[in-house]
């Protein structure tokens, strides 16, 4: 009896989730499956299947384009990571000093998450001109050698693209982080300050791994982003000067749209693809041991009270 | 059975339903405030034909995201009644998948093979001896255009061709003029356009159109190349170091308030000297093909394309439509609005501005008409081209010779 | 709405960091971090209203800083009703209806789905849910426009191509793994003890569901509803493929006044464009802000 009932609450479940199956099957996993099966075809306005084996994947590192797209990718996504995390985090704390205002400095930080990056993406380049944006005003003030104009030159272009990154990225980063901040026990403070335990210690050694997941979601969301940056380059630097800030999505999109060479941008795509594939396995990995921690914590937990 | 009759009394209702509504949905990029008046000529023109056809207009700004929309569209079951492309390769494979309508009907009655000029930009839409599109319009790309006021500060006469103005650009620099006017924009199409004139005016258009039409490896690392690399290079001395992410629109604007003396760009830059309130020739130099001497018109333009639909009274208005675009009176009306040239020559411009008249006379010489790279290489081999030039033109560290290695290997794998 | 939220796991979400209460120099320079930073963020919102409020003629000279010498709003008018968006000029106001139309069912349904995956995969998890959950967290990373052909393909086969059902599925599934992430963690944070007790009293997968985790799920769904307004708001990829002509959205016509390949530019109106646009989601952080981080709090508390 509560073996049968057991299992027809498991089917609820199941019938339940039946959506989340046919996208995860029928559309990631079919569209991945598509996209690789595609890579080695010759596919070029629409996908086709007249097969060229490794024909794409040797032509794309064999193309200027996408090798420094590869290399734009790791400079962009670490920078990225580490200072939006970490300024969003500094906000984050500052915010949690029960400030005045908190409401609209949370808007303020958060408005540019609202807005089309085809125009702020201009404004940013715009701001970023040697003859009109910062550098010109400044010098204009009286400094006369100030330079800040980062987007000009192919070596520097990268960090103009970091900058309004950050900019773009940091607001929610803090907002997740805010909310991390929030869901710790307040005990926690009260018994650092009857310790006398210095703030900037409570805040590395107790509440940073308390925040583990909001952290996590944090990392998935900008991680998401870097790998998925398209309107930003488009827009503040369309890859150039040159080819300098070109990225793996840019270049994916553009062989697609703008090339109609769809085989080689599913080549792309697939190469694009496997560090995620890494990450994710070895989040999976390392879920799967903190969940078997936390169950044995709680059984421990039940054993004593 | 009755399926069948009911598709056959439709069909009969097709037919015979000339006097039946027809929406036309019409995908273009045509987004602007020219742009826009021009294509409410076309709109206007379809939707009085007294056939009661009503055009559906479809904008979406930025060709390449129109035209991949069209693609997914067509793939996706619901192609439009009619779309834009730029002549060339970009729909090249719709008519060999069968999925463009032929419009040698249309052609016919029009006289098309006779009236459409230059003969060139015919073959755009003429594919094995089938018309597949309509050219409505050609724009060029070849032209300098230059202010006055450097010049006459620097003591200067006004440059008759390009090589003039770059033995003049020291001295424009000297008084204090950025001398050659570009942005990067875009993926640096403005760079790569600009030498794209530079090199047809160092080859020769049967030399040029010979690489790309024939992938000719030996012209590519022609000595010829070779100097148009360097020289092009040896320009950049006398560019800003504003350039890099600059619109076309405001490396216009610097031309036209006097900064700087000079840039390459398409002939909608009348546009923007327009919007000034100049005029051609009164107020700025133009020069066509880079040399007031010997003029050279790229035919690049629009063309319009007619993607195949199930519906036959659709059918029948996109044939209307087709024979409309190309009738003199919607030629002139949508050509003034737009700034361009019509494709035929039997119609009255001569409300067309001075530059647009240079350009009038020289499309009617046929050996001064020179075909848009895209007519011969994809849009793949054409975007590496142009991501080449653009990387050639920013990283100083790249000599002549390495960017013509990899000219060479780009036109030796182009397909 | 409050009382519920207070009733949830994120109660007592007030700030409750360490206390330096007086005016010290700590707190000045607390105070002034926040500042610049603000200031930061707010550089580039400013230049865009200041060009928004200048003639063309003034822009093009070059001050990007400056105050508009002589102010104007037409291109605020123009950018909503008479900005040239094709044969016809009327601004962005015809796909505000259809954005709306767009936006609510999307939003609606993918957040009831991702709920119900959240909850099942808090709570029941049957044999394999995980994998399927790792997939859609794959998903996320993949650019669209690399799995856009297979859907195209299979609405096609639907005939759902080319409608506004098409478009909200469309929605549905690129929403789903980063709402289902955010549930599953909300979900996780619940004490499994009410969840333990409802089943002792003979509850089922839907009732527990509807009785229990729903009413208390008010904060997370506002994370929820913030997100996915945001971002089909802002849609146009999907929008303009899949929504088909007669549902375009609002974002069809921002591209069309804002992006130009060799048309002339109006920057005031592309300003004025861009900020009308962004109203709608800017207005839903303003008014929801509070339960914003009390949701992603709870969401958060364990990842």
């Amino acid at each position: 009896m509560a073996q049968a009932r057991k299992r027809r609450l498991r089917l609820s479940a199941i019938i339940g989730t039946v959506p989340m199956m046919i996208v995860a099957i029928g559309v990631y996993v079919i569209g991945i499956a598509f996209t690789v099966f595609w890579s080695f075809t010759d596919s070029k306005l629409f996908p086709n299947s007249t097969l060229v084996g490794f024909k794409q994947y040797h032509r794309l590192w064999q193309d200027d384009r996408w090798l420094v797209a590869v290399q734009n990718i790791w400079i962009f996504g670490i920078l990225l990571m580490v200072f939006a995390l970490a300024f969003g985090f500094l906000l984050a704390v500052f915010m949690d000093q029960e400030i005045r205002q908190e409401d609209l400095l949370r808007s303020i930080y958060l408005y540019p998450f609202a807005m089309s990056l085809i125009v702020t993406g201009l404004v940013w380049q715009w701001m970023l001109d040697p003859n009109f944006g910062i550098e010109h005003t400044v010098r204009s003030l009286g400094w006369a050698n100030f330079q800040f104009s980062p987007l000009v030159d192919p070596n520097t272009a990268i960090y103009g693209l970091v900058v309004a990154g950050i900019w773009q990225g940091s607001g929610v980063t803090m907002a997740i982080l805010l909310a991390g901040l929030r869901g710790i026990d307040a005990e926690i403070w009260k018994a650092a300050r009857i310790d006398g335990i210095p703030i900037w210690r409570v805040y590395i050694f107790i509440v940073i791994p308390m925040m583990r997941g909001s952290i996590g979601t944090a990392f998935v969301l900008i991680a998401v982003g870097v790998v998925r940056v398209y309107d930003l380059v488009v827009a503040m630097t369309g890859g150039g000067p040159g080819i300098s800030t070109n990225m793996p999505a840019v270049y994916v999109i553009d062989m697609i749209t703008k090339s109609y060479n769809v085989g080689q941008g599913m080549a792309a795509a697939t190469i694009m693809l496997l560090p995620v594939i890494a990450v994710i396995a070895l989040i999976g990995l390392g879920r799967i041991v903190s969940t078997r921690r936390k169950n044995a914590a709680i059984l421990r937990a039940e054993a004593t009270a | 059975m009755k399926l069948t009759t009911m598709l056959l009394a439709s069909a009969a209702l097709g037919f015979a339903g000339a006097a039946h509504a027809t929406d036309l949905e019409v995908i273009h990029w045509w987004t602007s405030k020219g742009e826009s008046r021009a294509v409410a000529e076309f709109a206007k023109a379809f939707d009085n034909d007294g056939q009661g056809d009503h055009w559906i207009d479809s904008a979406i700004a930025g060709g390449d995201v129109a035209r991949q929309t069209i693609m997914q569209r067509i793939l996706g079951g619901d192609p439009p009644g009619a779309a834009q492309f730029n002549p060339g390769r970009q729909y090249e494979e719709l008519i060999k998948n069968g999925q463009l309508l032929q419009l040698d009907d249309v052609a016919a009655a029009g006289h098309w093979a006779d009236v459409i000029r230059p003969a060139k930009i015919q073959s755009a839409c003429l594919v094995d001896g089938h018309w597949y599109c309509v050219p409505v319009n050609i724009h060029s790309w070849d032209w300098a255009w230059y202010s006055y006021a450097p010049f006459k500060a620097a003591g200067l006469p006004n440059p008759t061709n390009f090589d003039e103005f770059v033995a003049d650009a020291p001295a424009l620099k000297a008084a204090g003029f950025i001398p050659f006017a570009i942005g990067g924009d875009g993926g640096g199409w403005q760079i790569s356009g600009a030498f794209d004139q530079i090199l047809l005016a160092a080859l020769g258009i049967e030399t040029r159109d010979k690489m790309y039409r024939d992938k000719d490896t030996t012209i590519a690392a022609s000595p010829e190349m070779l100097k148009a690399l360097t020289n092009f290079k040896a320009l950049k001395q006398f560019a800003d170091d504003g350039y890099a992410n600059r619109n076309w629109n405001d490396t216009t604007n610097m031309v036209i308030t006097g900064k700087a003396a000079l840039q390459i760009m398409g002939d909608w830059a009348r546009g923007e000297f327009a919007a000034a309130g100049m005029t051609g020739v009164k107020d700025y130099g133009c020069m066509i093909g880079l040399n007031e001497d010997s003029p050279i018109v790229t035919t690049d333009g629009d063309v319009i394309v007619f993607p195949k639909q199930s519906d036959p009274a659709a059918e029948a208005a996109q044939k209307r439509l087709a024979a409309l675009l190309i009738s003199p009176a919607v030629q002139v009306a949508f050509n003034n609005a737009k700034g361009s040239m019509p494709v035929r020559g039997d119609v009255d411009m001569s409300t067309a501005d001075p530059c647009m008249q240079k350009a009038l006379m020289a499309v009617e010489h046929p050996d001064q008409i020179a075909d848009s790279p895209g007519r011969f290489i994809t849009a793949d081999t054409s975007n590496a081209l142009g991501a080449l030039v653009s990387q050639f033109w920013s990283d100083d560290n790249m000599t002549a010779e390495q960017a013509q290695a990899k000219w060479v290997e780009i036109i030796k794998n182009a397909s | 709405m409050s009382t519920t939220a207070t009733s949830g796991p994120a109660a007592a979400a007030a700030p409750r960091g360490p206390k330096p209460r007086r005016l010290s120099v700590a707190r000045i320079g607390l105070y002034g971090f926040l500042i610049i930073s603000a200031l930061f963020f707010l550089v580039p919102l400013y230049i865009m209203v200041v060009t928004s409020l200048k003639t063309m003629p003034e822009i093009r000279q070059g001050h990007l800083f400056g105050l508009p010498e002589t102010w104007t709003v037409q291109p605020w008018i123009d950018a909503w009703m008479h900005a040239c968006t094709g044969r016809d000029c009327n601004g962005l106001s015809p796909g505000f209806w259809n954005s709306v139309k767009i936006t609510v069912p999307s939003v609606f349904i993918s957040i009831v789905i991702a709920s119900i995956n959240g909850y099942a995969l808090s709570f029941w998890r049957y044999r394999g849910a995980n994998l399927f959950f790792g997939l859609l967290v794959f998903g996320a990373f993949v650019p669209y426009q690399v799995v856009i052909y297979p859907l195209i393909i299979a609405l096609r086969e639907v005939h759902l191509f080319s409608t506004l059902w098409g478009i909200i599925i469309v929605h549905t599934i690129f929403g789903m793994p980063i709402l289902t992430i955010l549930y599953r963690n909300y979900y996780a944070a619940i004490p499994s003890e009410l969840f333990k007790a409802a089943r002792i009293d003979g509850a089922g997968f839907w009732q527990i569901f509807v009785r229990i985790m729903l009413p208390m799920s008010v904060p997370i769904t506002i994370v929820a509803i913030i997100l996915q307004v945001t971002g089909i708001w802002n849609d146009f990829l999907f929008g303009v493929i899949f929504a088909g002509r007669n549902n375009w959205p609002m974002t069809v016509q921002l591209n069309n006044i804002v992006n130009t390949t060799t048309g002339t530019r109006t920057y005031n109106v592309d300003m004025a464009a861009t900020i009308i646009t962004a109203a709608v989601p800017l207005i839903i952080y303003f008014i929801s802000g509070r339960w914003f981080v009390r949701g992603i709090a709870a969401g958060a508390v364990k990842g």
